[in-house]
């Protein structure tokens, strides 16, 4: 399979008044050809950082890549002027945000934010992007398509208008769609429609897609990859049997224990007790040392090295060193 | 729509109305009369002239023939310039006070606006503070002080502009600038916070993220919707702007509404007064109407009639 997208030891900070903080932190992940990667992980770990990171849509000032390079297609977005990545975004890479509510200019029509990425980058006429305006809206679910192009995003729902948002991203058939939390702000049945609606459209177009969630079901519905991001850093990747059956890292274990279950008799939840590190300064060691039971005194001051369980499966953690096997085994 | 135009009309009248008569409730009310001034006349001309005027009649017979003098628009002669009429004054008058205003207003939108996303976008940056700095001045400085200033600076001491009077463009430049400076600079504070609020909305990171250029979207995307709360306070500038051309012309000595409307309150010449009052708050509401029309347009989620439930 060919790798669409490589990133590499991807850096992004903010300057604030209070200090520089350290969002995102040496991540590495790849990402093949109509594959989806779920990057999971809680509230402020740097999964949005990361995917605006790729579209360059971090604001600068404050924010900043310091270092590393995501390889789009074999090159360095990260090295792009701002001109040449507007001809990248929208055409080779597209986004969807978290909430359609306010995702959609109120002020002009569906139409026109449908057909405007288009007319900016492919140069077609008013007619021929008229036409692939309505066939992205049968592609999307939305009926009456040639009435619905005149209306403004106030005369739908939460749910079409996320459906409106996805035939935006598409119009310019990219190759790489990152989601970020998709389906976050909306009702469970409609998450479940706009899901079905992600995968139909993998098999029709065979788009590559980035998934940003907290929300594990929707990871178990339709991830091939996950990886598991904790105070900046890709803790855990696997294919989506290897992290759901065997998760190695107590981080993800911990993440899986605190999601509701129904085939268990237990009704009480597992947290993960304490807090996520401060990203002004970072912990030296594993950031997730001071919440892990199984916190030995090497985790507070190295960072572990990546351990490669299968191919697909790596994880960085110290409790996969040899000798903290044995310790485990005397214990 | 068009049955929010008619219930907005009738509403205008009502108000009109009320404007009116509060006019006539206050000049009654103020001492004296037109012919008080007026040493050599005696009694039984006095008398004479009020009954020409139809000044000695009860008091709700001359608030009808106002009425009526309103309703045909015909204000009859002016009590203080018998060989003019009312119409005449204001037919006069009217054209560059309006010159002037419509002057006023267009130079505060665009510059004010411009001004404005020049400095969200620059947001804490030099430029940014150098137009809030300047914008700061303008609403602090009173539209007189300005024009005094002017007319000695630029007029006088460099002599590039003419001082006074309203005959060709270069004389319009210093009242124009004089007057359009306080709006301008409302305007642009206003814009650069909705810019500022509008720019970190999730649709304009959407128009960013569809690889549009930053023209578009600052032009197409944010400014429309940062415009809203300026179309609003529209209104309150346009009276402010009507009240500062009284001001402005009486300084620049230009030959304006405001003159008369001044002069005929001093001289209780109540026809001029009534048509003048009439005739600025008519001009006034209708103003404020085209404000809300033009709210509608650029924000489709407001609308004039209901149709059905939502």
């Amino acid at each position: 399979m060919e790798k669409i997208l490589q990133v590499e030891n991807l850096h992004v900070t903010f300057s604030t008044y209070g200090g520089t903080v350290k969002a995102v932190r040496g991540v590495d992940f790849h990402l093949n050809e109509g594959e989806t990667l779920a990057i999971v992980g809680e509230s402020g770990c740097g999964k949005s950082v990361t995917s605006n990171a790729i579209m360059r849509l971090i604001p600068n000032p404050p924010g900043k890549i310091t270092n590393g390079s995501i390889l789009f297609k074999g090159q360095d977005l990260a090295k792009f002027s701002e001109k040449k990545m507007r001809s990248i975004r929208g055409v080779d890479i597209s986004m969807i945000f978290q909430d359609p509510m306010t995702a959609l200019n109120p002020t002009l029509t569906i139409g026109t934010q449908l057909m405007e990425g288009l007319r900016e980058h492919q140069n077609v006429s008013g007619d021929r992007a008229k036409e692939k305006a309505i066939e992205m809206m049968d592609l999307v679910g939305i009926s009456n398509p040639p009435e619905r192009l005149k209306q403004y995003p106030h005369q739908f729902s939460g749910g079409m208008r996320q459906r409106i948002v996805i035939a935006i991203a598409l119009i310019c058939e990219p190759d790489l769609l990152i989601a970020d939390e998709p389906t976050t702000a909306l009702d469970v049945t409609i998450q479940a429609q706009i899901l079905e609606l992600f995968e139909k459209i993998q098999v029709k177009t065979g788009i590559s897609i980035i998934l940003i969630t907290h929300d594990l079901g929707v990871v178990a519905k339709i991830a091939d990859r996950i990886a598991v991001m904790y105070a900046g850093k890709i803790i855990e990747t696997g294919t989506k049997r290897e992290i759901f059956y065997k998760p190695q890292h107590p981080y993800t274990k911990g993440l899986l224990n605190s999601v509701p279950r129904l085939d268990l008799k237990e009704a009480r939840l597992t947290p993960i007790d304490g807090t996520p590190p401060d990203l002004f300064s970072p912990p030296k060691g594993c950031p997730f040392t001071a919440r892990c039971p199984f916190a030995m005194e090497v985790c507070d001051k190295v960072y572990p090295e990546n351990t490669e369980l299968t191919g697909s499966h790596q994880v960085n953690c110290w409790l996969q060193d040899e000798r903290a096997k044995q310790l485990i085994k005397v214990t | 729509m068009l049955k929010y135009i008619f219930k907005r009309f009738g509403i205008m009248l009502v108000t009109l109305w009320i404007i009116i008569t509060l006019t006539f409730i206050l000049m009654i009310n103020v001492p004296g009369s037109p012919f008080n001034s007026d040493q050599s006349s005696n009694e039984t001309i006095q008398a004479n002239l009020e009954a020409h005027y139809n000044l000695d009649e009860p008091y709700h017979i001359q608030y009808l023939l106002y009425l009526k003098s309103i309703v045909t628009f015909d204000f009859g002669p002016s009590i203080k310039q018998p060989n003019q009429s009312v119409n005449d004054l204001l037919g006069r008058g009217f054209p560059i006070s309006f010159e002037l205003g419509m002057m006023t207003i267009i130079v505060a939108v665009i510059s004010g606006i411009i001004l404005g996303i020049i400095a969200s976008l620059k947001h804490n940056g030099f430029i940014d503070y150098l137009a809030m700095g300047l914008a700061v001045l303008g609403i602090s400085i009173p539209n007189f002080i300005l024009a005094t200033l002017l007319i000695q600076q630029i007029a006088v001491n460099l002599e590039i502009l003419p001082t006074a009077t309203w005959s060709s463009p270069a004389h319009m430049i210093l009242p124009v600038t004089a007057l359009a400076t306080g709006p301008m600079a409302i305007i642009a504070r206003l814009t650069r916070s909705t810019m500022l609020e509008v720019l970190t909305q999730d649709y304009i990171k959407m128009a960013k993220a569809k690889g549009l250029s930053p023209w578009k979207i600052v032009f197409k995307h944010a400014l429309r919707n940062a415009l809203m709360p300026v179309v609003t306070i529209m209104g309150t500038l346009l009276a402010g702007i009507l009240t500062g051309t009284f001001v402005i012309e009486q300084i620049f000595a230009i030959p304006g509404m405001g003159k008369y409307f001044v002069e005929s309150i001093n001289q209780r010449d109540y026809p001029v007064i009534m048509g003048t009052t009439v005739f600025y708050s008519a001009f006034l509401i209708l103003m404020l109407f085209l404000v809300d029309i033009a709210y509608g347009i650029l924000d489709p989620r407001i609308k004039f009639h209901k149709k059905g439930g939502e």
